[in-house]
């Protein structure tokens, strides 16, 4: 099983925005408990599934070559409680990217309406931490992930090197 | 661009308020990145990003850190002590840092000392005024 917060991406300009949209169900288990006749889609999952938007923009900027890790939560703001039959629409816009990290800022709205603006800090792993040693094999970019782009069309960049699918 | 050593230190400050999440009047320019605002390696990095921005400049995070890539090598490092050649190397490294304090014990634990907010600071005012 993977973790995954977004459902699927439906725009997607490659290395500057990308747009995924959630929709959220009564089905999704942990809503009965968070909270009991008050089910409300936790804040920490929005910047997951922020996470992903933005990490996907990021990592196929660099035709997923770089393992992009989550590094830090610059900021996340959230204005309005999230429940079940709520269509979210995430869109991440990165930043600044360099070969050691990458910065992005995002917007989640439901209709138009404000629910959090949230930024984010990502490293690409094997640039950083001075010798430390990680698998071959990119294992953040998946398959899973794949699917969550079918509805898109990488354009590809002037300049990029031939596109290589997600590795798993 | 012509911008007063005051203005750079306030753009500088908003910097890092903005990417450590501390309040304006713990940026004063003797404080330390590190032990003093609580900033961590990723912060290095989104702090260069935000200079980038607020500057409209290229800001190499070899040039703004510069003693960061010294530590490893053991020519320069003996000890936990930076060597003479260590001292001679970050000397070069970074001219616009004080180093007096630092040279009396180069313990390589203190380097962290030198990144302060007024390191940044000469350094964007060095970088403006010699454009």
């Amino acid at each position: 099983m993977r973790w995954i917060w977004i459902d699927k991406f439906i725009e997607f300009q490659s290395g500057r925005r990308a747009v995924a949209v959630k929709n959220v169900t009564l089905a999704e288990e942990h809503l009965h408990d968070h909270f009991p006749g008050f089910p409300v889609m936790p804040e920490c999952l929005m910047i997951e599934g922020m996470a992903q938007t933005a990490g996907i923009l990021v990592g196929e900027a660099k035709n997923f070559e770089e393992k992009v890790i989550l590094a830090k939560i610059s900021k996340a703001v959230f204005f309005d409680f999230v429940v079940p039959g709520d269509s979210l629409r995430l869109e991440a816009q990165i930043g600044t990217i360099s070969p050691e990290a990458a910065s992005t800022n995002g917007r989640i709205t439901r209709e138009n309406q404000l629910i959090a603006e949230i930024e984010l800090m990502f490293s690409h792993i094997d640039q950083n931490l001075a010798g430390k040693k990680f698998p071959e094999e990119n294992f953040v970019f998946t398959g899973m992930f794949t699917s969550l782009l079918r509805d898109v069309v990488l354009e590809s960049t002037p300049g990029d090197s031939p596109r290589t699918e997600p590795c798993g | 661009m012509a911008m007063s050593r005051d203005e750079v230190f306030q753009k500088v400050q908003e910097v890092l308020v903005d990417a450590l999440g501390v309040d304006d009047d713990e940026v004063t320019a003797e404080a330390t990145l590190m032990g003093d605002l609580g900033a961590e390696s990723i912060d290095f990095l989104d702090i260069v990003f935000r200079l980038e921005k607020a500057f409209a400049m290229k800001v190499p995070r070899e040039e703004l850190f510069p003693a960061e890539g010294l530590l490893n090598d053991p020519e320069l490092v003996s000890n936990g002590k930076l060597t003479d050649k260590g001292l001679t190397e970050l000397r070069e490294r970074v001219p616009h840092t004080d180093l007096t304090e630092f040279e009396k014990d180069p313990d390589i634990n203190k380097l962290a000392d030198l990144f302060t907010v007024n390191a940044i600071v000469n350094y964007v005012d060095g970088r403006l005024n010699a454009a």
